[in-house]
């Protein structure tokens, strides 16, 4: 009877839960179907979901059109290099917060918090002037960067949350057994903050490769990334749907494709202390 | 610091000696409309005939281009070679000596070509200082099919009083089609485009002689008012958001009856992507009897920084870009039809061109009624038909923009309207220290 | 005991993190700082003067800047409600058995991947267009007029574009933090004849108060400075009815191209987003025992 009952209800949540997030998921798959239309039938009304010719000429044209490949490499290293440059500032900071507070500590993270908040506008031309001065604009370096920077804060908090929760006494004992510092955190802390650094690595990668404000306004060709391949495809002249959706799908794909495959990983620190 | 300073120092010298090691590289800011997607196509005729000259294309949405072109030659950021500009850039930049001026082009060349009216725009005391790729003015497209179901005749020089009438016959929202699409979107180059030249032929102008806003004036409320009313009465919903693009789209998709908006749209109205091709008319942008038409006249044009390090690679790309060649290059790939319109006189006197293109000799006719030096009814102290030729323009006439189309979206009256535009107009030139 | 040392050593690690941030923070707000103090358009080189505060008295005399201050706090609010209220629904919801929970998931997170600028871009033409968009089709087909979201509706737009964003991002942690739940404590509420309501307000809310904290400050710190989507979808108009903070600051310094009075703003808005930094850390700092 029990049984009955609960397997009732899981067809219940089943259908709910697929309902939902079908609906949330619904705009990229559209997006993705109308990519396969021609643009005469991405706006022919009624919509056809299924049944009108695939072509993949929009893909083609995209590719012809664009240097799709250099901007797809260029956000590959841009936001993987900021990523991992940010995790090797990080880690030793959110160590000795996390395993030496000091006073101030809380203050100092939450100030560095507050820099994310400075408005990006606001500061562009002082930025722009420097990289000028200094021969950055235009290119991975100066990307990698500023994005760098723009992302430290998060990734600092994320690996400090991450790290409080490891027990101190692990690392008392290394210390004990004559470990130095560097040994501690290379071969104690780091291997058991895998699935933490793995998570904040994935996060931060995703957040790099969706900037979209640096990105494009401190590139031009060299090393513009595909924030500025979509900013081409955004409102061109007469009918643009199918090829916004086949560029918007290449831009977006390779990052989607990571996620998921990642997710587990992704999910398993993304908790930024939330949970005891 | 300093060591980052080192650090960054090495980075550059690093890239420097890259970019030396290269064979010439060009870098091109486009923006992405039809025309100059097809130049980048087409491209690969000019790197054949010059081997030593590689092209590094940015084509961006025109607003980012705007903004990304602008940041980059004021703060002489140095990032872009050849940058396509318009009308109202030129003469501003030029002043500033931001510009490469282009009195060398060579004999071939031909620059005494281009129309008079698109040189006049892009040309400081004589020099040309940009060259070309297509110019437009705007003119009036309608379904020739709806009009004769309305029992109208478009005539070849339309009034006002003719479009209203001619809207209100033609709609039927039934069937999704509205009589009359505008643009209505918020911007220097979008609503405000159309405005400005739509209320020359009010008889209304920006500033008096003095540089007083004159938006409390009776000429500019009857232009926004019948402005409003079309787009209430017989646009498209959405009106509020649409510009040039969205336009064409609904054109195309035959839901507009008349649209008035740039000529360079005639091929893209008449094209393989319209539904409704062969029913095109075109006529005149509208007037009121008051001397002046309400058409614009506007040139995309490729223009060198001044200050790059590849001036002559340059040059020789920009007269290859808008060379005669470069026409019979498209004509001979795409067909007459979609040659770039509105620079030569050579192209209008080209017999093939005329058949090819039944909107030819409107575009020519409309390009050719636009005076900038003499853009309004009354006496004005600016250059300039559907902008006003300083600096503070575009900034003042986006925000006037947006009080427009919030009148448009109906969240305010024209009035309303009109006096916040006359208030943040002052306030704005007042600031920048003019009429003192 | 080894503090010493090891407090010496700790400062030198957080050093870099530290200097690199101050650098990044002062150096530009330095400029900014100084710039808003000029008379500074970029298309007029040499015309540079001292003008004082001036940019600052016409920035708060703008009219458009109390509706970008209000508009600032709706978009934060308005996207904080939907995605937290809706995140902790769906996180009840995902932790439920089910079938196939491992791809519901997958489709739940996607748009947390998706750039601002393309879900802006496919929202405001695919779906929000009043004459060819989904919307406007499922309207034509139950014979209701199209509605026109982003001439109407604008801000109540790009709210719901962004909490579409943002609900996977919220979900994600707080279906972390639901699964953390002791079910035994559960099972006990609910032999003692605890309704799924009382369940829910006595013992899974509390347990998510730490979680929804922390969506709310992360949430915030990247809401404070949503941009691409307005630009793409409204420009924020019509008028200023989708105009933010941040907007309005890019609309002064790289639409009139006047750095001074862009300055000015944002050094406006660095000073309101901190205010709300300190007002948001004293709420959490007491549920975050750092």
């Amino acid at each position: 009877m029990a049984r009955a009952v609960s397997n009732r209800r899981k067809v219940g949540y089943t259908i709910a839960a697929w309902i939902i997030g079908l609906a949330i998921f619904f705009p990229i798959l559209w997006t993705i179907v109308t990519s396969f239309k021609t643009e005469a039938e991405a706006i022919s009304s009624p919509p056809s979901f299924m049944f009108f010719n695939w072509t993949t000429e929009n893909y083609t044209t995209v590719l012809e059109r664009s240097n799709y490949f250099r901007h797809f490499w260029n956000s590959v290293v841009i936001s993987l290099g900021s990523t991992v440059l940010g995790l090797i500032i990080a880690i030793p900071a959110a160590w000795s917060m996390a395993f030496v507070p000091a006073k101030h500590t809380k203050n100092v993270l939450m100030w560095m918090l507050s820099t994310k908040m400075l408005p990006p506008v606001g500061v562009l031309i002082p930025i722009y002037l420097i990289f000028r001065d200094v021969g950055l604009l235009d290119t991975k370096t100066g990307l990698v960067i500023v994005l760098t920077l723009i992302n430290l804060p998060i990734i600092v908090w994320m690996l400090y949350t991450y790290f409080k929760e490891i027990p101190g006494e692990i690392l008392e004992a290394s210390r004990m057994d004559g470990a130095s510092l560097r040994d501690e955190i290379i071969y104690v802390l780091t291997p058991m903050a895998v699935p933490g650094i793995a998570s904040t690595l994935l996060l931060n990668v995703i957040l790099a490769w969706n900037e979209a404000f640096w990105t494009l306004n401190l590139t031009a060709a060299k090393a513009a990334p595909l924030t500025a391949f979509i900013a081409s495809y955004s409102s061109p002249e007469g009918l643009f749907y199918a090829k916004l959706s086949a560029a918007s799908t290449m831009a977006i794909a390779p990052i989607l494709i990571l996620g998921w495959f990642s997710q587990k990983q992704l999910v398993r620190g993304l908790t930024f202390g939330a949970v005891k | 610091m300093t060591k980052t300073t080192r650090i960054l120092m090495g980075a550059t010298a690093l890239c420097g000696m890259a970019a030396i090691a290269q064979a010439e590289t060009l870098t091109i800011a486009t923006v992405n409309n039809g025309d100059m997607i097809r130049m980048q196509e087409l491209s690969s005729d000019f790197t054949e005939k010059h081997p030593d000259i590689e092209l590094d294309w940015v084509t961006l949405e025109e607003n980012v281009l705007r903004q990304r072109v602008t940041t980059d030659i004021a703060t002489k950021g140095g990032q872009y070679d050849v940058m396509t500009i318009g009308t109202y850039e030129v003469p501003i930049w030029a002043k500033q000596n931001w510009l490469v001026p282009l009195d060398d082009l060579p004999e071939e060349y031909d620059a005494e070509d281009i129309l008079p009216a698109i040189a006049g725009g892009l040309s400081v005391d004589g020099t040309l200082y940009a060259a070309p790729f297509y110019g437009e003015s705007s003119m009036v497209m309608y379904r020739t099919d709806l009009m004769e179901e309305a029992g109208l005749e478009m005539p070849d020089a339309p009034t006002w009083d003719f479009i209203k009438e001619a809207a209100a016959a033609m709609t039927d929202k039934e069937n999704e089609v509205y009589g009359i699409c505008l643009r209505g979107k918020a911007g220097w180059g979008e609503n405000m485009a159309f405005l400005t030249a739509m209320s020359n032929s009010y008889g209304a102008r920006w500033f008096d002689e003095n540089w007083v806003p004159q938006f409390d004036s009776p000429e500019w409320k009857a232009a926004l008012d019948d402005y409003l009313m079309l787009l209430n009465e017989y646009g498209p919903p959405g009106a509020a958001n649409n510009g040039f693009n969205e336009n064409l789209a609904l054109f195309q998709q035959g839901k507009c009856g008349m649209w008035i908006d740039a000529t360079v749209a005639a091929s893209f109205v008449t094209g393989d992507d319209s539904t409704v091709a062969d029913k095109v008319g075109f006529a005149l942008a509208p007037d009121n009897g008051l001397g002046k038409r309400g058409n614009w006249l506007w040139a995309w044009s490729l223009g060198i920084p001044a200050g790059t390090d590849a001036e002559d690679a340059a040059k020789t790309f920009v007269a290859w870009a808008t060379s005669k060649e470069y026409a019979e290059l498209v004509a001979e790939k795409e067909g007459w039809a979609n040659v770039p319109p509105g620079t030569r006189t050579s192209l209008y006197e080209n017999q093939e061109y005329l058949d090819a293109a039944p909107f030819a000799q409107m575009t020519l006719d409309s390009i050719n009624a636009a005076d900038p030096n003499n853009p309004t009814v009354d006496p004005v102290p600016y250059t300039g038909v559907q902008f006003v030729a300083i600096p503070e323009f575009q900034g003042i006439a986006t925000a006037v923009g947006q009080q427009f189309s919030a009148a448009l979206a109906g969240q305010m009256s024209a009035e309303e309207a009109l006096q916040a535009a006359q208030d943040l107009t002052s306030q704005e030139m007042q600031a920048a220290g003019y009429g003192q | 005991m080894a503090t010493q040392h090891s407090r010496s050593a700790a400062r030198i690690m957080i050093s870099p993190a530290v200097l690199l941030l101050l650098a990044w923070m002062i150096v530009p707000l330095a400029l900014t700082i100084y710039f808003s103090l000029l008379r500074y358009n970029l298309l007029m080189p040499g015309t540079e003067r001292f003008v004082g505060l001036l940019n600052y008295k016409l920035f708060f005399n703008n009219p458009a800047f109390f509706t970008a201050l209000l508009n600032t706090l709706l978009l934060v609010g308005g996207v904080l409600i939907i995605t937290v209220v809706g995140g902790i629904l769906l996180a009840i919801l995902l932790d439920q058995p089910m079938w196939g929970q491992g791809i519901v998931r997958i489709l739940v997170i996607a748009p947390f991947f998706v750039m601002p600028t393309v879900s802006a871009l496919v929202w405001k033409n695919m779906f929000m267009n009043p004459v060819s968009g989904l919307f406007a089709e499922f309207s034509k087909a139950v014979g209701l007029q199209p509605f026109d979201f982003l001439t109407h509706a604008p801000l109540a737009s790009i709210i719901g574009i962004v909490s579409w964003q943002w609900l996977p991002f919220a979900t994600l942690i707080l279906l972390t933090a639901i699964q953390s739940l002791d079910s035994e404590q559960m099972e006990a509420a609910e032999m003692d004849g605890a309704s799924p309501l009382s369940r829910f307000w006595y013992i899974t809310l509390p347990h998510l108060s730490r979680a929804i904290t922390v969506v709310i400050l992360i949430q915030t710190i990247f809401l404070l400075s949503v941009f691409a989507e307005i630009l793409v979808t409204t420009n924020g108009g019509p008028g200023n009815a989708s105009t933010n903070l941040t907007y309005l600051v890019y609309a002064r310094s790289l639409l009139n191209f006047d750095v001074g009075g862009g300055s000015a703003g944002g050094v406006v808005a660095i000073i309101l987003a901190n205010i709300v930094a300190i007002f948001l850390m004293r709420m959490i700092g007491k549920n975050l025992d750092a």
